[in-house]
């Protein structure tokens, strides 16, 4: 049984102490008694012995830090330090520099070349720190936490504003209604620019109500960076090798099949053989439970003048790469024509975004709920890099992965990314 | 089918008990030659005779003792107080001796103490009491307290059964006043489980005794106003049905506990706690109690109709409900 090393109280009316030296670190042996660490009181300062003997195999208060009056700084003969436990330390244990923060009890931005911030991963339920106290239920606020909703967006109607059962029910009916209808840009839905008109006010703006595919676009994706624990890390891909393949057969493959060979099936099928090999890319998070989903559906992210859309290349796994090209490209026209079904955009396992068409390097995606992770292509861009300790001149793009560090860590998505960049760089599939 | 008063159930259930089982036997004051002061058992003296049918001197102590010594020896006593206020008198004998022998040194005791309590017929403060509280609160016996005259049959029947002493609640004001199908055959109602008395989803009020037809009747004037309320008839206390009174309340999530006893300390108390501890997220807005203040019961008509839990202060407190 792990022994928890605590912060003592020092003095009667003493509440909190500061840690200022470990005197073991991880993985010491320490006696019964031995002096462990130091800490310093409003009262006084002192030198606090081990409550056990044993191995010291977690620390979970740095130097520095100030903690209340018996919380746990330690904890003595429990599970190894690489054993992911209470979330926090877990990233401190994590070998791999993901990037991810290492102060307990902080969410930080972490120091990673994205730089994406981090925000505390729980749904928020009850909305911390979005302003006014927002009042509901105990029932409110479980329906809240299970169906991923942000307090924030319902409307009460409760008294004095409280948000109700009924409330709370109908926002999330309306909303999984919004999601059949979003994508379906076929002439039944309403075309997203009529109807809002421009009101000028005496002060100098003009309110445009969103239409209501920005509406969906929006809660999207604050729920999406309230719900995953959004770390984007980022590769650098030499594309000679793709890019001496198309041009060997884009001629051959625009006569035969009538398509225009682009760069996006190759990252596409790159990107489903990474994910054969790393299936918890592919997966979602209901609850405590990670579900594998065994279909691999990739969603192709697609600007529109009007907003942005998600077409789904479903069973992409089983498609050979001229299926994958055709479907690639069908999809896109599609969705700038607004011919798209609904189950076009649903189901999507995975998804893929292109920041570098409009001339972007990288981007740090939004991952598209309920997936967990999102690869975005850069611009194609020709650069100097070193090679063989000489300067060369080749095509490289940024490609970057966001990915919920809830169930994908570092070492995962970076080993993932690296099976992507070899697959890219030693391209040897057929292309016909 | 015949259809029987509450009171006339109540009788005819002893009465298929009495001729089941000759180790049934009943005391109380009044209910040999008299027929019992409510008539609840007349005719049985005659049918019986005065060794299964006996009047007892005014001592609820001794009478409640007697039936103790009695179950002890095999026998299977129904007690009779005239008003269930005058069991104050045979506490005692009932908390310390009937609800721990068995505990204490093995031997049950299956004894039954019914008789006529609440109020409404302008009967005052000692003829009117609701006091199942005292015994629900005593560990060892089962309070039983049902609603309609059906239930009124089942339950004695199986309170006669039953081999744990078994304190019997019957309403003064329903016994002539609800009538309803009663089978003339032998049935049971189980001790321990709820009925749904009305099925709703916005409101559950959860009652016994009286105050369900008071909870049926505000449900009925609620139901204009597009409030759907359920009705749950506890039928028993002790032990009483959790589990339909969490259902009910994880299917309404709101909640009202109606009854005609006294607020502090009555039935209301225990399950407002336990629904907070166990269905806390299934709650869309606080736990509202409908009780009789904390008075004795008046004998001015006026004022006893102030006091007791009616249709109107239901439908007030639904309202508010409805509407957090």
């Amino acid at each position: 049984m792990p022994t928890r090393v605590i912060m003592p109280q020092l003095g009667e009316s003493v509440a909190e102490g500061t840690v200022i030296r470990w005197l073991k670190k991880v993985g010491d042996k320490v006696e019964r008694d031995e002096p462990l660490f130091e800490i310093s009181t409003d009262k006084v300062d002192a030198e606090i012995p081990s409550p056990a003997a044993g191995t010291l195999t977690k620390i979970l208060v740095k130097e520095n830090q100030t903690v209340e009056v018996n919380a746990v700084v330690a904890e003595i003969n429990g599970e190894g330090p690489v054993t992911a436990g209470v979330s926090v330390p877990a990233h401190e244990a994590a070998p791999h520099p993901s990037g991810v923060p290492a102060p307990p009890r902080d969410h930080e931005p972490a120091a990673s070349p994205a730089g994406a911030p981090l925000i505390a991963p729980a749904p928020s339920a009850s909305a911390e720190g979005a302003g006014p106290k927002i009042r509901s239920s105990p029932l409110v606020r479980r329906i809240a936490k299970e169906k991923h909703v942000d307090l924030a967006l319902v409307k009460g109607t409760g008294q004095g504003g409280r948000i109700s059962k009924e409330d709370i029910l109908k926002y999330v009916a309306g909303r999984s209604a919004a999601a059949a209808t979003t994508g379906s840009v076929t002439p039944a839905a309403p075309p997203p620019v009529k109807g809002p008109s421009p009101i000028a006010f005496s002060r100098q703006v003009q309110v445009v109500p969103m239409t209501p595919m920005r509406k969906q676009i929006a809660e999207h994706m604050i729920l999406s960076r309230r719900t995953s624990a959004h770390v984007t890390t980022v590769f650098e891909v030499e594309m000679t090798c793709i890019a001496e393949t198309r041009a060997q057969y884009a001629a051959e493959f625009e006569r035969r099949h009538g398509l225009k060979l682009t760069y996006t099936p190759f990252f596409a099928k790159a990107a489903i053989e990474a994910i054969k090999q790393f299936p918890i890319i592919n997966a979602s998070v209901e609850g405590d439970n990670i579900v594998y989903e065994r279909d691999v559906n990739i969603g192709m992210a697609v600007a529109l003048d009007t907003g942005l859309i998600v077409p789904v290349l479903r069973h992409a796994d089983e498609k050979s790469f001229l299926g994958l090209a055709r479907a690639v490209t069908d999809l896109a026209e599609r969705a700038r024509s607004k011919r798209l079904s609904v189950d076009e955009v649903q189901g999507g396992t995975f998804t893929i975004t292109n920041p570098g068409v409009f001339g972007s390097l990288f981007g740090t995606p939004i991952i598209n709920q309920p997936q967990v992770a999102i690869l975005g292509v850069g611009a194609i861009e020709k650069r100097a890099v070193v090679r063989n300790d000489a300067i060369a001149i080749r095509p490289m793009v940024y490609l970057v992965l966001s990915f919920d560090h809830r169930v994908i860590d570092g070492a995962v998505a970076d080993q993932f990314m690296a099976k992507i960049k070899a697959s890219l760089e030693n391209w040897s599939e057929a292309v016909q | 089918m015949p259809v029987l008063t509450h009171l006339e159930a109540v009788r005819q259930g002893i009465w298929e008990e009495m001729e089941r089982d000759p180790s049934v036997f009943l005391l109380g004051e009044d209910i040999g030659v008299y027929g019992g002061a409510f008539k609840v058992t007349q005719g049985m003296l005659e049918k019986f005779g005065a060794d299964r049918v006996i009047d007892t001197p005014i001592s609820e102590s001794a009478i409640v003792g007697a039936a103790v010594g009695a179950a002890l020896m095999g026998m299977r006593p129904v007690v009779e107080m005239q008003f269930m206020d005058f069991i104050a008198c045979g506490f005692d004998q009932i908390v310390n001796m009937a609800a721990k022998m068995h505990y204490r040194w093995g031997p049950a005791v299956p004894i039954v103490i019914r008789g006529p309590s609440g109020a409404g017929v302008h009967g005052g403060p000692f003829h009117s009491q609701s006091n199942e509280m005292w015994f629900v609160h005593t560990p060892g016996l089962k309070v039983v307290v049902p609603a309609t005259a059906y239930d009124a049959k089942g339950l004695i029947k199986a309170s006669i059964r039953d081999d744990n002493p078994v304190i019997f609640y019957e309403h003064k004001f329903l016994y002539r006043r609800i009538k309803d199908d009663v089978p003339e055959e032998d049935y049971l109602v189980p001790i321990g489980k709820a009925r749904i008395a009305r099925e709703g989803t916005d409101i559950a009020v959860i009652t016994y005794g009286a105050m369900v037809w008071t909870a049926l009747e505000a449900a009925q004037e609620l139901e204009k106003e597009g409030i759907s309320v359920e009705v749950i008839d506890l039928r028993s206390l002790v032990p009483y049905d959790e589990e339909a009174v969490l259902s009910s309340v994880r299917k309404c999530s709101k909640v009202i506990l109606l009854h005609e006893d006294t607020r502090i300390g009555g039935f209301a108390g225990e399950l407002a706690a336990v629904i907070s501890e166990k269905a806390f997220e299934d709650l869309d807005g606080p736990i509202f109690r409908v009780t009789a203040p904390d008075t004795p019961v008046p004998f001015s008509p006026p004022l006893e109709e102030y006091f007791l839990p009616n249709a109107q202060r239901v439908i007030d407190a639904a309202r508010r409900l409805a509407a957090y």
